[in-house]
């Protein structure tokens, strides 16, 4: 296949990647996008086969390689549970990353396949992209290995952090544009080895000090990182599928962490920087006071809403861990069967990714026309009767419209407290991830459900 | 003079980013979950590099680092490929509307 002709192919997949995001606007056209990119996929495999032509004794191999990660990764996609999306899309983020690398490897090491030049005198350009896709796909990789850990639970969620941790990690930024300089002006291999470690140093301690709830903002940024580590691969090949779909996955990947940085208030550069919960958690604990909350059981939350006439239900992060949706589905059947109108309310960082609780709650059946987002629901507390919140805390904390001195101040939350009655399930009074008290607990419509949430909504399912 | 053919991979690339910008805000955040899993499966499109440097140069059956790598890089890029686009397509599969009979 002539080169021209392979270049046109690549576009045509280029342009069926963009029309699977497309695709996403709604739920209705997202199947077919889904296609689109599996059909554009295919073409950019088909024609790289078909353009590299001569079938030697390699191509088993690939294909037996093809056909390994292929089985492994439907397995996964099969037996993975949707509470557990956070960390298989880490996962994936860091795979990427991790053969992007390889490939920037296998360029420098021959650079005669890809048309680059020779071992030794490979050109400027492609050097320095050859780099960029390198570093960037190594601190995917190492980042999003972090990342996992993280929200596997392997490692603490907790910050970590040292002295001199910024100044450091400025260093080393500094000294991948040095070492790309060094590279490209001596074509010496050993720069490029040390500008792969030192990117795989960076990636790990740039997530290391950032927190567990932050985790919606890390993925964002990860999955960002691994679109510009495509892009940059793409221009050592230049490929234009590769390009196209690095630069389509990396604005992507930086729209969702505005987003995410937005739902919490909170400057890009703040949630990176770190060491947000643990700083807060010492000043708030000193002036801790005793103050009385109301608490209920199974029952007085069943008559509550059964004498209710619309109930909002604002799921969070606890939900998904009680793996509570199913119960909860159940419970909220049982409400329609009594004429009591149900919605549901999501804020734009519950849980641990973007749009991690309308997966979960998809997943148990819920009609994607009864969830909405904070902006489209939140004037409707007002004239709800009960709000139930099940996992969710800071993201509906008053504090954040009332109080100047609160961390979240200014943060979007949801209007619970405007409801006639709020039903909070929680395990105990424990502040939230923000290491901050909600007043919500104290308030006179409040009662609190001290209880697992799915042991509770199943026993509330019971009294009703 | 002639224009180097960088200069138009990059034209593609920002006008690419646009396009990203615009379609990507035009996403539902019900979504947001497997538009992060799709451009997740979308971006193991690197697995083109990985080919070519898994059947690089070897028309006598030895085998170099570089095509091991390939190898390598080929079954790392088809997990993602395989899993991103199946688990989307099982969540895409979950959204449903109400029922009409209701």
């Amino acid at each position: 296949m002539s080169a021209n002709l392979s270049a046109i192919f690549y576009l045509i997949s280029g342009v069926l990647f963009i029309l699977a995001l497309r695709g996403l606007s709604s739920p209705e056209t997202s199947r077919q996008g889904n296609f689109f990119g599996i059909l554009g996929m295919t073409i950019a495999i088909t024609v790289t086969f078909l353009s590299v032509g001569s079938f030697s004794s390699g191509l088993i191999y690939v294909l037996i390689f093809l056909l390994i990660g292929g089985l492994i990764g439907a397995f996964i996609a099969y037996k993975i549970p949707m509470t557990a999306m956070p960390e298989l899309v880490a996962g994936f983020h860091s795979l990427v990353g991790l053969s992007a690398v390889l490939v920037a490897i296998s360029a420098f090491l021959n650079p005669e396949a890809f048309n680059l030049g020779s071992p030794g005198s490979i050109k400027l350009a492609s050097l320095i992209e050859m780099s960029i896709g390198a570093a960037v796909g190594a601190i995917t990789f190492s980042g999003s290995i972090i990342a996992f850990l993280k929200l596997q639970g392997i490692m603490s969620g907790s910050p970590i952090s040292f002295r001199g941790q910024h100044l450091f990690n400025a260093l080393l930024l500094v000294s991948i544009v040095v070492l790309t300089y060094l590279l490209c002006s001596t074509q010496s291999s050993n720069f490029f080895w040390i500008l792969l470690t030192v990117s795989f140093l960076i990636g790990f301690l740039l997530i290391i000090p950032i927190g567990g709830a932050d985790m919606p903002v890390v993925i964002s940024m990860l999955n960002s990182y691994s679109g510009w580590a495509a892009a940059g691969i793409g221009f050592t090949l230049e490929n234009s599928a590769l390009i196209i779909t690095g630069a389509l996955v990396g604005s992507s990947g930086a729209i969702l962490s505005y987003i995410m940085c937005k739902g919490m208030n909170r400057s890009f550069f703040n949630v990176i920087l770190g060491g947000f919960g643990a700083v807060e958690q010492s000043t708030s604990s000193g002036e801790k006071e005793y103050r009385p909350v109301k608490s209920g059981n199974a029952e007085d939350a069943a008559f509550l809403m059964k004498n209710a006439s619309s109930v909002i239900i604002v799921p969070g992060y606890g939900m998904a861990v009680a793996q509570a949706q199913h119960a909860l589905r159940e419970m909220v059947d049982t409400l329609k069967k009594n004429d009591i109108k149900v919605t549901y309310a999501i804020h734009p960082v519950a849980g641990r990714m973007p749009g991690h609780m309308n997966v979960l709650l998809a997943e148990a059946n819920v009609p994607y026309d009864e969830v909405f987002e904070l902006e489209e629901i939140n004037n409707d507390f007002a004239n709800a009767d009960v709000a139930f919140v099940i996992g969710a805390n800071d993201v509906t904390n008053p504090s954040a419209k009332s109080d100047p001195q609160s961390p979240i101040y200014g943060m979007p939350v949801l209007d619970v407290e405007k409801c006639k009655s709020v039903l909070f399930v929680k395990r105990s009074l424990s502040p939230g991830y923000a290491g901050i008290d909600n007043d919500l607990f104290y308030k006179e419509n409040t009662l609190m459900l001290f209880a697992d949430a799915k042991k509770m909504t199943e026993e509330i399912t019971k009294n009703l | 003079m002639e224009i180097d053919p960088f200069i138009f991979r990059l034209s593609i690339f920002i006008l690419s980013i646009f396009i990203g910008y615009y379609v990507v805000w035009s996403v539902t955040p019900s979504l947001h979950t497997p538009l992060m899993s799709v451009t997740n499966a979308i971006s193991s499109v690197i697995i083109v590099g990985a080919i070519i440097a898994g059947l690089a140069g070897n028309s006598n059956s030895d085998f170099t680092i570089s095509n091991f790598l390939g190898f390598l890089a080929i079954s790392l890029a088809a997990v993602n490929i395989f899993g991103g686009f199946l688990v989307t397509q099982r969540m895409l599969q979950m959204y449903k509307k109400k029922k009409k009979d209701k």
